[in-house]
């Protein structure tokens, strides 16, 4: 079985715990306002074989340590479903952690397979009302709702990512509810704020398209210092103490 | 003088012969606790700190160099007694009769010496011209030696940056003999060496080596007479952890004195002194802040030595080094750790003094290393980037437990090995000499024998490499000869006579032979197999530059199709230099080291089929060149790992910049993280690594503004600088390295 990649990176430090392998897949339905890889949207590009994929990351094992592993982003890893579950199903069978960082959307059953060799569902939830997701990410906030509930039945380790855009998700109402609506599931250990960040300009010009959010600003560290402050208290005992993290260096 | 001079300690072999392993063997303690034991710096520290921050402040502001002493040769007992604060120095001796004061050296080069004061405003006294009017230095030796073919190779860059007119150093005293026997004892079994020594048949090879001790035995005398100038008495052992580190140091010092070594390192000496520390502190003589306070004025002295250097040895090894190099922690063979809470203490000074490049601190990993302090030493660099580490794993095997790292990546077992410097070849240049039949390519001088120039338009890979293995042997051979040249030149006109009394009479010798180019060769060497690569010709037929279409894999992204043409290539020229015997039997090593010279590599080098344009930098050490590596930092390692340290064994240099936003969320996550990077790095078996945890717009803010930045210290390759003490161009090469971003 083939998949449609994207590119490796043998150096992840920010996509879940430890240190990771992160393999980026081709394509996505999505469109968010904010999106870092819009060169992953297209659904083609180089492919590789399972085979070829674990042989990389059997490479970096001695790096994983205790909480490291493999984490597939995307692009939206679900969009291949039927390569990730394969591929997560072979990585178990070496003894080797699986994260996957998705934004939740595609077929449940597809999922359903995926998540059975899941041992940590990173999940983007970028907006708190429909009408935001529909005009910001062009998809359907009850699918990662749902998605959600899917990674809580089969229990799997949940945190969920949402991205602060100063003056478009930054409002404290907003946060809040962000934080209730993780809160709700059982299975979650973390919420991570992630600060909006430029660095992606280049590729929306290398591309030709506009980058919808140039007009905002990047957003601080001392800002995702401040909301996490303000959701300390929206989020399940277990949750809390990890979703904490220091700041970086200024 | 004590019956038992060594009080408490356990007795074992040392005590009937000079082994200072065993006695590390028979009384250490290890410790496998953390950091929180640890004492901050007492007032006094900080007074004292601060007098020689303004020094240091002064030196800059002179251009580098505070005070030259151009009357007096340097030598042990040459100068008055110096101090930076008599009264409250615990640690005492300078290299000259003031803080910061350079002494001058013409043993090695009067040349040298005599342009290294006149670039800082300075005249050579005529006292001094006059007087080594009637003496052969160890560069005039030399010269008169080289053979017109080496002269050529030297000057064309093939082989550059030898210690032909500069002191060889990467020998390591072993300088806690000083403290363990005093110098009695030391003379008293030199001079038994000597008298066996006598009953042989005098032939060349025992004639040296009984006017080697001679000059050894009048050595050890020198070092007793200037610690009494300071008003100590070396002749006994030190009996107490003050006057431990006081002998020790006092034997550096005479070192210094007497020899400007490119590296003059200081061993393996924390866990050896911890001995001493641990008994005092038992013993209520001391406590922890008095312990961190002696160790903290032992680290202000080291930060206090210099070289007078010229102008063109700085373009080779920026930013005025002395590779004072301490290793600390590994493992003991019995599988005890080494680390000790004196591997904290040194660690420490980073803290209580300021981040520092020198001494050059550095950690011998092993995977079953104490977790703490594993743990300690990451967050040492992160928050400092003044450390390196070692695979004390691999070392172990080669070299057992109690090595030390001359320089940037040398092991040598302590008082029993030494080495011969040999700087480095250039092997990108080589891979161009070969199709230029022997010519250079910038000057177009027939350098190397001539043979027909390669042929065709295109590259074809296996024509290219059977071209190279004519003049690879060549190469070996100019370079074996011109090193034998050096070192024997160096052993008769500038013999390192304090050094080696500190080791035993019968050391193993290495010759340390280097190469440069290394990434740009592999990637030249890829580009022909894997892309297309077209000569252009000038009018006389030297090929000068290339045209290459089309992508090749790169060395630094764990891809074997151009990591095994890395490992070929340096398993090949290995093999071509142990054709050549070295002097005095040495064995042949090699390194993949440039220290900072690979800026200066790159500038005598013509375009490259890699892409890289004439002149450019190299990548340092082994390095994958600048932002060819596309898959992450992880696989960039990965490469450098696939080098192997047994073709390899005096060492290979990795440098590894990382943003602290790609290591982790917090402090506490990038700590882990990087401690799960140095495990999994070496056990792949890699041998080296400098961390440096920052973002390129702190260096390139240094860049604009050196003022505000007067002690960013960086890893660059094998040694740490001080960043305001580059070149503008080598700090251009350090900001346009490879930042491993994976945002």
């Amino acid at each position: 079985m083939n998949g449609i990649i994207h590119s490796f990176q043998s150096l992840g430090a920010v996509d879940g715990p430890g240190l990771r392998f992160v393999i980026f897949l081709q394509g996505c339905t999505l469109r968010c306002a904010y999106c870092h890889n819009p060169d992953t949207w297209a659904p083609n590009g180089k492919t590789y074989s399972i085979e070829e994929v674990v042989e990389k990351v059997l490479r970096y094992k001695p790096y994983f340590s205790r909480n490291g592993g493999v984490t597939v982003s995307g692009g939206e890893p679900l969009m291949q479903w039927q390569f990730v579950a394969e591929l997560f199903r072979r990585l178990h069978r070496e003894g080797i952690h699986t994260a996957l960082d998705t934004a939740g959307i595609g077929d449940p059953e597809g999922a359903r397979l995926v998540l059975l060799h899941t041992d940590l569902v990173l999940c983007d939830l970028k907006f708190s009302s429909a009408k935001d997701y529909l005009r910001y990410c062009r998809g359907n906030l009850n699918t990662v709702l749902d998605f959600l509930r899917q990674t809580e039945t089969l229990q799997v380790p949940l945190w969920i990512r949402h991205v602060v855009v100063p003056n478009l998700t930054s409002g404290t109402e907003h946060i809040q509810k962000i934080a209730d609506l993780a809160a709700q599931f059982s299975n979650l250990q973390r919420l991570e704020l992630l600060p909006f960040r430029k660095l992606c300009i280049s590729k929306y010009q290398a591309m030709k398209i506009p980058f919808p959010l140039s007009d905002y600003e990047e957003c601080t560290g001392a800002e995702i210092e401040r909301l996490y402050r303000l959701i300390e208290n929206h989020l399940p005992q277990a949750a809390r103490a990890r979703c904490f993290s220091a700041p970086a260096h200024p | 003088m004590n019956q038992n001079p060594w009080g408490s300690f356990n007795g074992g072999n040392w005590e009937q012969e000079i082994d200072v392993r065993n006695f590390i063997q028979t009384n250490y303690t290890p410790y496998e606790g953390g950091e929180e034991f640890l004492a901050p710096a007492t007032e006094r520290t900080q007074a004292l700190m601060k007098k020689l921050n303004h020094l240091l402040e002064m030196e800059r502001d002179f251009g580098g160099v505070l005070d030259v002493d151009t009357r007096t040769v340097t030598s042990p007992t040459s100068y008055h007694p110096g101090y930076l604060d008599k009264d409250r120095e615990i640690i005492v001796g300078l290299q000259t009769d003031r803080p910061l004061k350079r002494g001058i050296n013409p043993f090695g080069g009067l040349r040298m010496t005599r342009e290294a004061c006149e670039a800082y405003g300075y005249r050579l006294s005529d006292e001094v011209e006059k007087e080594f009017q009637y003496r052969t230095t160890h560069n005039e030796g030399v010269f008169h030696a080289y053979t017109d073919e080496i002269r050529a190779a030297r000057h064309v860059g093939i082989i550059t940056g030898l210690p032909d007119a500069y002191g060889r150093g990467r020998i390591i005293g072993d300088y806690r003999r000083v403290a363990l026997y005093g110098i009695d004892r030391l003379i008293e079994e030199k001079k038994k060496d000597k008298a066996k020594l006598g009953t042989e048949t005098m032939d060349a090879d025992h004639i040296r080596r009984l006017e080697e001790l001679h000059g050894q035995i009048e050595a050890l005398g020198l070092l007793k007479e200037m610690a009494a100038s300071y008003g100590f008495d070396l002749s006994h052992p030190a009996v107490n952890a003050r006057e431990a580190v006081q002998w020790l140091y006092f034997g550096y010092l005479a070192s210094i004195k007497e020899q400007n070594g490119a590296a003059m390192s200081l061993g393996r000496v924390s866990t050896f002194l911890d001995i001493y520390f641990e008994r005092d502190l038992k013993n209520k003589l001391l406590t922890e802040e008095q312990a961190q306070e002696i160790f903290d004025d032992f680290i202000m002295k080291l930060r206090m030595a210099r070289h007078l250097r010229t102008p063109e040895y700085n373009e080779l090894f920026a930013g005025d080094p002395m590779w004072i190099t301490e290793s600390i922690g590994g493992m003991g063979e019995d599988g005890r750790t080494l680390v000790t809470k004196s591997s904290f203490r040194i660690l420490h000074t980073l803290y209580n003094l300021g981040s520092s490049a020198e001494p050059n601190l550095t950690v011998l990993w092993s995977n079953r290393l104490p977790e703490k302090f594993k743990h300690y030493a990451a967050k040492v660099s992160c928050e400092t980037d003044a450390i390196q580490y070692e695979n004390d794993d691999l070392m172990r095997q080669k070299f057992g437990d109690d090595y030390g790292i001359a320089c940037c990546v040398s092991a040598m077992r302590l008082g029993k090995d030494m080495q011969f410097f040999g700087a480095r070849a250039n092997l990108a240049k080589l891979l161009l000499m070969s199709l230029n039949g022997g010519r250079d390519e910038k000057t177009g001088l027939q350098v190397a024998p001539a043979r027909a120039p390669y042929q065709e338009e295109y590259l074809d890979y296996d024509k290219v490499v059977e071209g190279m293995n004519f003049y690879r042997d060549w190469l070996a051979k100019t370079y074996v000869s011109a090193m034998n040249i050096i070192h024997y030149m160096h052993d008769k006109y500038a013999y390192e006579k304090t050094q080696m009394a500190l080791h035993d009479t019968d050391v193993h010798r290495y010759m340390a032979f280097g190469i440069a180019g290394m990434s740009v060769l592999a990637d030249s060497l890829s580009a022909i197999k894997y892309a297309k690569v077209k000569c252009i010709r000038d009018e006389t037929g030297l090929i000068h530059d290339f045209e290459t279409t089309g992508e090749y894999p790169a060395f630094g992204n764990d891809d074997d199709r151009v990591d095994s043409i890395a490992q070929e290539q340096i398993k090949l020229f290995l093999k071509a230099l142990k054709k050549n015997p070295a002097y005095r039997g040495a064995e042949h090593t090699l390194s993949i080291l440039t220290i900072t010279s690979n800026v200066m590599y790159g500038k005598k080098t013509g375009s490259t089929p890699d892409g890289r344009k004439a002149g450019e930098p190299f990548a340092p050490g082994a390095n994958p060149m600048h932002n060819r590596e596309k898959n992450g930092a992880l696989a960039s390692l990965n490469s450098v790992a696939k080098l192997s340290y047994d073709v390899c064994k005096d060492g290979i240099s990795n440098t590894f910049s990382i943003i602290p936003q790609a290591l982790g969320h917090s402090d506490q996550e990038r700590q882990d993280n990087l401690v799960s990077i140095l495990n999994g790095y070496f056990l792949q078996s890699a041998h080296h690594i400098n961390v440096n945890v920052l973002n390129r717009e702190t260096l390139m803010e240094a860049y604009e503004h050196p003022d505000r930045y007067p002690n960013l210290t960086i890893r660059v390759s094998g040694y740490a600088v001080n960043f305001h003490k580059l070149s503008k161009e080598q700090q251009r090469e350090v900001i346009s390295r490879t930042f491993h971003e994976a945002m």
